[in-house]
């Protein structure tokens, strides 16, 4: 219970330890923890952001598909519009395509028919020249009577 | 152990208030003392062996565990001792907060070197009595007192520590203030300036006694219970088998230390066992309480029982006062710091 050298050296002892904890430990911890706090922050912060971003980014996409779907939507009417076009205008090419074919093969079909009855006539001109010598019996004179047949012949 | 006889009682309480003193004995020189007579032949030159080891032992102690948490300090997340570390600093920067409103640096530090050393002293307390210096005189140390915060050189020691940081950070802050502080208050008046000069300085030096003097008689007060305690429940060691125990009958008066190793062995090998689940906890108390009788007797099963209940309650005035004494000396460095 006597109060001695205890005192002092408890004293000195004291100090010591007050300087190593002020030294070496309080400013370490205190400062890791306060970066941590500022970390733990800006971690809530990021991952709020991100929770913004992540709402936009899903509205943009949704606006964006929207919009594809509108857009595909128009090009699909446009192609329908577009092949109906074509059908029609391919209907159209060929009935005018049909009529020409119809009309050159008319055109063929008449000069076929016009070359024929020329045929014929020179035929039926013989024919008829030669009939009426078989009727006559007699040789008519060709040259007065050619005139006369081919008259005949033009009429037919 | 004590004996029976009330002289030899109070032998055992003065063995227990006894430090181990080294200092200049006016005949023996610069010795160890022999009891508490030469002790106090010796005057101020001596020291408190035992108070300055085991309270610089235990600073060591807080030191190293604190510095190996800061070294462990990183920014992710905290595991194992950092995350306790960090908790009783949060908690000591919380309270410094609370009560200290001006800048500086050493308040914190302070308060939490205060705060964990006088802890760790006062815990001291809450080993069993004997168990230290009992084992420290097999080796030949005939005085022990285990808890440097029961000294009051300890306490005071701190206590004026803090006082000269009070009268530094005054004279610092407050400069030609201190003084008028010291002498115009609380009558401002020249005629009244003996008088202020007095009651202020009465003020100012209760400080510190009343720091150091609440820590030391708390825990004095707390040890003298636990040495009580113990004297009066092992007052029957040769009465048998209900005051002694077992180890009575074998040994005699003369306690063997290896049969207390024994029984407290088997006691700790019961509580393992049933903490690994190889025992039902209703057997591992009847087994302890065997062992304890067996070792002790009735008696100093009561004692026992005894030191466990005022031990539960100590750990509440053991923390409140390592508390007390730093939220005291945050709130007198405030005072200090504050201009009125």
């Amino acid at each position: 219970m006597n109060i001695n050298l205890t005192l002092f050296g408890q004293m000195v002892t004291f100090a010591f330890f007050v300087w190593f904890c002020m030294k070496f430990v309080w400013p370490v911890i205190i400062e890791a923890m306060e970066e941590r706090q500022k970390k733990i922050a800006d971690g809530l912060d990021a991952a709020d952001r991100a929770l913004r971003d992540l709402e936009l980014a899903q509205n943009k996409a949704t606006d964006q598909m929207k919009e594809a779907k509108q857009e595909a939507a128009g090009i699909i009417d446009q192609a329908n519009k577009r092949a109906n076009q074509i059908v029609d205008e391919a209907k159209q090419q060929a009935v005018t395509e049909g009529d020409r074919l119809k009309l050159s093969a008319q055109a063929e079909i008449e000069q076929e028919i016009n070359r024929a009855k020329e045929e014929l006539r020179a035929r039926v001109a013989g024919l008829a020249l030669a009939g009426a010598e078989k009727v006559l019996e007699a040789s008519i004179d060709d040259k007065a009577n050619r005139a006369l047949v081919d008259k005949l012949a033009a009429q037919l | 152990m004590a004996g029976e006889n009330p002289a030899s009682t109070t032998e055992y309480i003065q063995h227990h208030l006894t430090n181990l003193v080294y200092g200049n004995h006016p005949d023996n020189g610069w010795s160890f003392a022999h009891g508490a007579q030469e002790a106090a032949e010796m005057g101020f030159m001596a020291i408190h062996v035992d108070s300055m080891a085991w309270s610089i032992g235990l600073g060591v102690l807080f030191c190293w565990l604190f510095r190996s948490a800061a070294k462990r300090a990183t920014t992710g997340v905290p595991t194992g001792l950092l995350n306790f570390v960090e908790l009783i600093i949060e908690f000591i920067d919380g309270a410094v907060k609370d009560s200290f409103h001006g800048r500086n640096k050493l308040v914190a530090p302070l308060a939490l070197t205060i705060f964990v050393w006088i802890f760790l002293m006062n815990f001291m307390d809450l080993l069993p009595v004997d168990l230290i210096p009992e084992l420290l005189m097999m080796v030949g140390v005939p005085y022990q007192k285990i808890v440097p915060s029961t000294d009051p050189n300890i306490t005071l020691g701190m206590a004026l520590g803090v006082f000269v940081l009070m009268l530094y950070y005054s004279i610092k802050i407050k400069g030609t203030g201190f003084v008028s502080e010291l002498t115009m208050h609380p009558f401002n008046h020249w005629a009244f300036i003996p008088v202020n000069l007095f009651m202020e300085t009465v003020g100012l030096l209760a400080k510190p006694f009343s720091l150091g003097l609440r820590l030391f008689g708390n825990m004095y007060a707390g040890e003298m219970i636990f040495i009580l305690i113990a004297t009066t429940f092992a007052a029957g060691a040769g009465a048998g088998l209900i005051g002694g125990g077992l180890h009575a009958q074998i040994f005699g008066e003369h306690t063997s230390a290896w049969f207390w190793l024994v029984i407290f062995i088997l006691v700790c090998g019961v509580c393992w066992l049933n903490l690994k689940g190889k025992i039902p906890t209703g057997r591992t108390v009847l087994l302890c309480m065997v062992f304890m009788t067996i070792g002790g007797g009735l008696t100093a099963l009561g004692g026992g029982l005894m030191q466990w209940g005022w031990a539960v309650f100590h750990i509440l005035v053991i923390t409140l006062q390592a508390f007390i004494f730093m939220v005291l000396t945050v709130v007198y460095l405030s005072m200090a710091h504050e201009e009125h």
